[in-house]
């Protein structure tokens, strides 16, 4: 009779101790047991911050005054009427708020999608196929990584703005938003390669493909949903810069000037000197607007890449444990010295 | 078709591995250094027989395991299918893939998370089966459910593998491998993740399954007890090539390779013997 004693499992590969199998396991099927954040204060802040904002851009135009009607007087303050006052030209701020919160959104929305997107075709594809095509698309990958964005974003803006036959197009927010998105993609593709290059040995995707998937199919369907919330990070973190980058090309005067943002806001009021003819109405709104915007993608951004990295997660877990323990032992020390 | 009877070709089938060989580059720095993971590796998997490749961890088992499926090429050496050499890509891979498959050794690791149990199943059907319809696949990969004893069926479909135990996932990946209606099954340690109790019920529903449809299975394992008790030829393998084969008995009782008694004096203990004995007595007689 044959005598094998030990079950097979002890005799694994390498010194790994099963324990830290068990607990990778643990981490494993927690993971997937949650695919989406817990919701923490942070997540929630952020969630409430960038909904109330998006709502406000997405409907606070249909009850608005025309932004560009230039009937009201010129740089009234805050009060019956306008809000948040007028501008130099007798736009009524909030009107231009309202307004200039959707632009920059679209912009954002755009700009992060069309990154998003470029990212998955240069680094998902990278990083699966690996070979001559890896080196061809990380080559160009890197390049892209290299150029400084902002300097790039602003040669390629002043370039098309001043090209013959484009018309309005050229000074609209879409044509911005394409070139922001262009620019900005560079650096989630690089995350995804790595990512998608793991789970490429994954065994799933392995058993994907003797069941007799296609590639395309085992990208998309078995590999991509898995990336779901490191997808929504890049998303999120490509919409930040993108508003961020709108905001400071139009404050240089190369953004959308056929179109409202929160950044041409910005860019008005300092060719009209808010600052000196202390207007402060004109300039904080959008100012604030965009800090707050950038704040509360951020929040959302943080609960997701500690959903993405566990070890994120554990790590406020961790301090507060120890601050525990070092009440319980202060408690305990205190109680020492009244006994 | 899994399911059904179906009458075998009249030539014999094999899945014949002629004289594999897998070298890998390790580049560590500058240096580079070649491993020979599988150095000179030949047997023949026929329909209805089941086939031990025994052998330490990093031996090569997995390598050789994973050419036969063509996740990887070979260096050198052959798979043959009925005498065909086996494909790479394309429309006859495809055609491969219907006939070989393999169930990996992790359940935890080989479905995906993402997908219900139900999607596991019918996606082979469905790549191999075009011409089916949607119910019909659905009908089929419940039939599937039910023949790997995942009772009733509509329990699991539409759970998703976390929410089953891994024995219960290692059934899965089994029905995921008929399904396509597979002749060989290439199972590499297909118990070696489960829980010590559950592992003989996964490998006699394998048995089962291979005498009803007449499957040729090459059964990776560590474990020399299950490796004579379920197959019909076991062959050790050692640092990349295969040192001994034979019928299990001879192989068992009179090991003629060093590395075999080394093998067997290292997996010798009465207690656990006597133990998988009776737990084969309660599980019923299975060869
Ligand atoms: N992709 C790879 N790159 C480099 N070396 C590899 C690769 N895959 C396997 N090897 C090496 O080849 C050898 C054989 O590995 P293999 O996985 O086939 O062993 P095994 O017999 O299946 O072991 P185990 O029982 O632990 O599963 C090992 O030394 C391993 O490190
Ligand atoms: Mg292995």
């Amino acid at each position: 009779m044959a005598d094998n004693t030990s079950p097979e499992v002890p005799v694994r590969t390498g010194p790994t101790p099963t324990s830290t199998l068990a607990a990778i396991r643990i981490a494993k099927t927690d993971r997937t047991r949650r695919p989406l954040p817990r919701i923490s204060g942070k997540l929630l802040t952020g969630i409430i911050i960038v909904v109330v904002i998006s709502l406000f851009g997405i409907l606070a135009p249909f009850f608005v005054q025309d932004p560009r009607f230039s009937g009201n007087d010129a740089l009234l303050p805050p009060g019956d009427g306008h809000i948040l006052g007028t501008t130099k030209l007798g736009y009524d701020v909030f009107a231009q708020l309202a307004w200039g919160t959707r632009g920059s959104l679209f912009v954002g929305v755009v700009a992060g999608g069309l990154a998003l997107l470029l990212a998955i075709l240069f680094g998902v594809l990278a990083g699966y196929f690996g070979g001559v095509l890896d080196e061809v698309l990380t080559l160009i990958t890197n390049i892209m990584l290299v150029i400084p964005g902002l300097p790039l974003v602003m040669v390629i803006a002043a370039y098309v703005q001043h090209t013959e036959g484009l018309g309005a197009f050229a000074r609209s927010s879409l044509l911005v938003a394409i070139v922001l998105g262009i620019t900005g993609w560079a650096g989630s593709a690089v995350v995804l390669r790595a990512t998608a290059k793991s789970l490429r040995m994954r065994d799933y995707v392995a058993a994907a493909r003797v069941a007799g998937e296609k590639p395309l199919r085992v990208i998309f369907v078995e590999i991509l949903p898995n990336l779901v919330p490191l997808l929504a990070a890049q998303l999120i973190f490509g919409v930040i810069f993108a508003i961020l980058g709108e905001a400071g090309l139009s404050y240089l005067g190369l953004g959308p000037t056929g179109s409202i943002t929160l950044g041409t806001m910005l860019n008005d009021a300092q060719t009209g000197q808010a600052v000196g003819s202390q207007a402060w109405w004109w300039f904080v709104p959008p100012g604030a607007l965009i800090a707050l915007l950038g704040t509360g993608l951020s929040l959302i951004n943080f609960a997701i890449d500690e959903v993405v990295n566990p070890k994120l997660r554990l790590a406020p877990q961790a301090a507060r444990n120890q601050r525990k323990a070092r009440r319980a032992g202060r408690s305990v020390s205190e109680n020492g010295a009244i006994a | 078709m899994s399911h059904a009877k179906q009458g075998r070709p009249e030539a014999p089938s094999t899945l014949e591995i002629r004289n594999l060989k897998r070298d890998y580059t390790l580049r560590s720095g500058f240096a580079r250094t070649t491993l020979h993971a599988v150095s000179d590796v030949s047997f023949t998997l026929e329909p209805g027989r089941t086939v031990a490749l025994v052998g330490e961890s990093g031996s090569g088992k997995s390598t050789v395991a994973r050419i036969i499926s063509r996740l990887e090429n070979a260096t050198g050496g052959q798979v043959l299918l009925d005498g065909v050499q086996a494909p790479n890509r394309g429309r006859a891979l495809e055609r491969y893939r219907s006939k070989v498959q393999m169930v990996f050794q992790d359940p935890f690791a080989s479905l995906n998370p993402f997908h219900t149990i139900l999607h596991h199943v019918e996606r082979p059907l469905k790549i191999h089966n075009p011409h089916l319809s949607k119910k019909e696949i659905t009908a089929r990969a419940h039939e599937l459910l039910e023949r790997v004893q995942l009772t009733p069926s509509s329990r699991y479909a539409d759970r998703r593998p976390h929410e089953l135990s891994g024995g219960q996932r290692q059934r899965v990946a089994i029905a995921r491998a008929l399904a396509p209606g597979a002749t060989y099954i290439v199972a590499d340690e297909p118990v070696s993740m489960l829980d010590v109790s559950i592992r003989l019920g996964v490998l006699n529903l394998l048995a089962d399954l291979q005498r009803s449809e007449g499957l040729g299975v090459l059964y990776i394992t560590h474990d020399l007890a299950t490796a004579r008790h379920f197959s019909d030829e076991i062959m050790v393998m050692y640092r990349g090539a295969i040192v001994e084969r034979g019928e299990p008995d001879s192989v068992i009782l009179n090991p003629q390779h060093e590395y075999t008694r080394t093998l067997l004096d290292a997996a010798a203990d009465p207690d656990r013997l006597g133990q998988l004995k009776a737990e084969v007595r309660a599980e019923g007689s299975f060869r």
